[in-house]
């Protein structure tokens, strides 16, 4: 079978768990001997493209796809990209100074403004509305010179993409929610992208959630009957160190609690520091690190220094490969105060690097979960007292890693990828049957 | 002649509140859900059960007979919450026909820490029984049937004892029957009667299953299962929870009406009766050894005893609470004292199992816990405070600011 995928982000560009998940799940697929063209959208700005991967450079600048073979343990799978400054967390206004930053990045490097970059802002378009049709009229060129016997679309910017494939090629579609508007902006939806999430939700012939908890969502907000749903859990690439292989006892007996993600309304910053707050009322060798970047990063810092424990929280910054490991290798808990999170693949990985867990009950992860810590996102009390614990009591936290780590490995992409085969089974059966 | 032996558990731990390491007060246990649970168990088991015993062992004149087990800490709550279920029990012991079993008063597994505390907790339980029933225990059972030949070893220099009662557990019995009464290798004079897990689970457990093949499950058949003894034992030992008769197995399930048929079904034969395990132990002679060296209980398909020490929390948790024994028993505070030994009911330590909680099982049966990990967080909490009332404040806290102040600076 052949499976035309839309994705936002792929290691090495990533920025949230979005990426991880593509490439776990593209993995598994392959495996399982599918066959897929996997579409992303790529911004060309130089400064990003730093060498981490094998890629072929596009010659023309222009052009508005390229292709490039990265990562060859990964069969089966063929890589195209449109060139696009979409970025799968972003909200409208951050859109149009990205656009900006582009357009500036792009005189920088080739020196000055020729004739031939004149009619840039002819290439990006000036708002996210206009950016997504473009990306799916690109999509649509590119599926018409391939082969496919399903779409799927990974998360709202692709929907539209996905539903012009499926009108010009006549092949179902299947939406994968990774996220919706209301996980990350509460109640204050943005309607266009809401709209998009709608539009794409009701002409997909079958929609993939990651959690019971982002069904019911689906179900509630968007209108959508519960029997077009299926849930289908992430997992987690087997590549943890095993039981406290390379962990590092450091001299000093400063207690790590870590926060990892997007430092974003969503992940529920303020939460974890209020909580913060509370522990170092009863304990004081605790160091909490805040690693990750994000539109909130600026008021969490402030709000630190508000609460008067600026000098017991030290913020990292995006972190990633080597120096992930490295924090994880410090951390005594591992904190996810998620106000709504669909799934949540970071506590999988902090449960694969030997850290016990603190997630918050509104994350489809506490689904598949048992062996971690829980709490309501709100309750930072429970929230410090469950820290303190972890902190105090050696037993608990050497029960929670040992259950932990052995329970993580029964999430495996290759259950994903396989409930996902099914899932195109039956929407191919049912294309044919019309 | 094959004697049926009815011996119910009857037990109720004072649950423990929401206890976080903020809390300073010393309330540690949930008074809204023991008092709801105990009046929920009362109306559902503990009332109509009495009710339902009491008429058969009028009806029969004597020759129904049964044996209870009623915990401390139940009792306590049961005069506290619902006063009525004390005065059927009492009407129960008035007939002569029902005999009450010695354990440890609060529920506790302090025979695998502290055999002072041990007895302490029997004696307290028996004066307790003798005051409230008129009758002095003979013979005991140890919280959940854990057993060994050291207990028995321990309850026979007890010297007050004639039997002591466990789980007929397979490895134990060697293929021999659960229905005689056996001796330990160590000599004494105790018996040891043992549960026929068979029969005591089919009802216990697969009375309301309807995927079991013998479902439903009628006085007469179960009569049948019985008679089948005649000849090969003395005694078929159906052991339980007393919460079998409408909690763990609804009133809707026909599990009354089981229990009024039952007496006249097992009587029909000619050579049945009823015997309590005090009468059983006194008819009947010990035909052998059997041989326990490590601990077996009457819990899972394990019997052992990794549902109460089967990972690091609990023997940690267990450790700790055993460890202040000392402490706070010199402080001569009663109320710390009482504090302290609920804490010890074993219930405690049951809802800190990992094993079977990846699969929802029904050991979660009244667990006010989300997880183990919840369980064992509360119960140190409240360890911490208990501490801490003794006077005994670990004073490190000093030390360590100096400490992080170095590395901070």
């Amino acid at each position: 079978m052949k499976v035309f995928m839309l994705g936002w982000e792929f290691p090495p560009f990533i920025s949230g768990g979005l990426g991880t998940a593509c490439y776990g799940l593209t993995k598994a697929m392959s495996k399982l001997g599918l066959e897929i063209t996997f579409v992303l959208p790529r911004a060309i700005r130089n400064e990003s493209l730093s060498s981490h991967i094998n890629l072929r450079t596009p010659a023309d600048i222009k052009a508005s796809q390229t292709e490039w073979e990265i990562q060859k343990e990964i069969k089966n799978i063929k890589f195209k990209t449109i060139d696009s400054p979409l970025k799968p967390y972003d909200t409208a206004e951050t859109y149009s100074s990205e656009i900006e930053e582009l357009i500036r990045s792009k005189q920088r490097m080739s020196g000055f403004v020729s004739e031939e970059n004149n009619d840039v802002n002819g290439h990006y378009s000036g708002d996210m509305y206009t950016e997504v049709h473009r990306y799916a009229s690109a999509a649509v060129k590119l599926a018409l010179q391939e082969n496919f016997d399903v779409i799927h679309a990974h998360d709202w910017m692709t929907y539209s993409a996905g539903i012009a494939v499926a009108a010009v090629s006549g092949k179902p579609l299947v939406i994968h929610v990774h996220s919706t508007e209301f996980d990350r902006s509460g109640e204050h939806v943005n309607q266009m992208i809401y709209n998009f999430e709608r539009a794409g939700m009701h002409a997909a012939d079958k929609i993939i959630a990651v959690s019971y908890l982002t069904k019911n969502i689906i179900v509630s907000r968007y209108g959508i009957s519960g029997d077009k749903v299926e849930v289908v859990y992430n997992g987690i690439e087997k590549n943890g160190n095993g039981l406290s292989l390379g962990r590092v006892e450091l001299d000093n007996d400063e207690k790590i609690v870590l926060f990892l993600g997007r430092i974003t309304m969503q992940k529920g910053p303020e939460y974890f520091l209020g909580a913060a707050k509370k522990v170092l009322e009863v304990m004081d060798n605790v160091r909490f690190v805040m690693a990750g970047s994000g539109d909130m990063m600026k008021r969490t810092i402030e709000l630190a220094a508000q609460l008067g424990i600026g000098s017991k929280v030290l913020f990292t910054g995006f972190l990633r490969g080597e120096d992930v490991r490295k924090v994880y290798e410090r951390a005594d808990l591992y904190v996810m105060p998620s106000v709504s999170e669909p799934f949540g693949i970071a506590p999988l990985e902090a449960l694969n690097n030997d850290v016990p867990v603190l997630i918050s009950k509104q994350s489809g992860v506490s689904e598949v979960l048992t062996h971690v810590l829980k709490a309501d996102f709100w309750d930072v009390n429970e929230m410090a007292n469950k820290i303190v614990a972890v902190l105090k009591y050696p037993p608990l936290q050497m029960t929670l890693r040992e259950h932990g780590n052995y329970e993580v490995r029964k999430l495996k992409w290759e259950d994903a990828a396989e409930k996902c085969r099914q899932v195109y089974l039956q929407v191919v059966e049912q294309a044919v049957c019309v | 002649m094959p004697s049926v032996c009815f011996y119910f558990q009857v037990h109720q731990p004072f649950r423990l509140r929401h206890y976080t390491v903020f809390d300073k007060d010393h309330r540690y246990f949930d008074i809204f859900k023991n008092k709801s649970i105990c009046q929920k168990v009362a109306n559902k088991c503990y009332l109509p059960a009495n009710r339902a015993i009491l008429d058969l062992i009028k009806k029969h004149e004597g020759r129904f007979r049964v044996a209870y087990s009623i915990t401390g800490v139940l009792l306590e709550q049961l005069m506290e919450y619902a006063p009525e279920v004390m005065s059927t029990f009492d009407a129960l012991a008035r007939t002569g026909c029902v005999e009450f079993i010695a354990e440890t008063y609060y529920h506790s597994l302090s025979f695998l820490y502290s055999r002072g505390e041990f007895r302490d907790q029997i004696f307290k339980h028996m004066d307790t029984i003798e005051t409230l029933f008129g009758q002095r225990p003979r013979v005991f059972r140890n919280t959940e049937l854990i057993y060994s030949n050291d207990l028995a070893a321990e309850i026979e220099s007890m010297g007050i004892f004639d039997g002591v009662i466990t789980e007929g557990a397979d490895k134990i019995l060697c293929g021999r029957s659960p229905n005689f009464l056996y001796k330990s290798p160590r000599g004494g004079k105790i018996k040891i009667l043992l549960k026929n897990y068979a029969l005591s689970d089919d009802i216990a457990f697969r009375f309301s299953n309807r995927g079991w093949n013998e479902w439903p499950l009628m006085a007469e058949k179960f009569s049948k299962w019985v008679n089948r003894v005649n000849g090969n034992g003395y005694v078929v030992n159906l052991f339980m929870d007393y919460e079998t008769f409408g909690e763990h197995q609804w009133a809707d399930t026909g599990i009354f009406e089981f229990l009024r048929q039952l007496p006249d079904e097992i009587l029909r034969h000619p050579d049945n009766n009823f015997k309590t395990p005090s009468e059983a132990i006194a008819s009947y002679p010990a035909t052998d050894t059997v041989d326990v060296p490590s601990l077996i209980s009457w819990a899972d398909t394990e019997r052992d005893v990794s549902a109460w020490l089967g990972n690091a929390m609990q023997s940690n948790a267990l450790h700790e609470i055993y460890r202040m024994e000392q402490t706070i028993k010199k402080t001569g505070d009663k109320t710390l004292l009482s504090d302290w030994r609920k804490l010890q009911t074993s219930d405690h330590f049951y809802y800190m199992c990992t094993k079977w909680f990846s699969d929802g099982d029904v050991h979660k049966y009244f667990n006010p816990y989300d997880s183990p990990y919840d369980s064992y967080i509360n119960f140190m909490n409240i360890i911490g405070n208990i501490e801490k009332r003794c006077g005994k404040k670990p004073a490190k806290s000093r030390t360590k600011t100096t400490e992080t102040d170095k590395i901070l600076n």
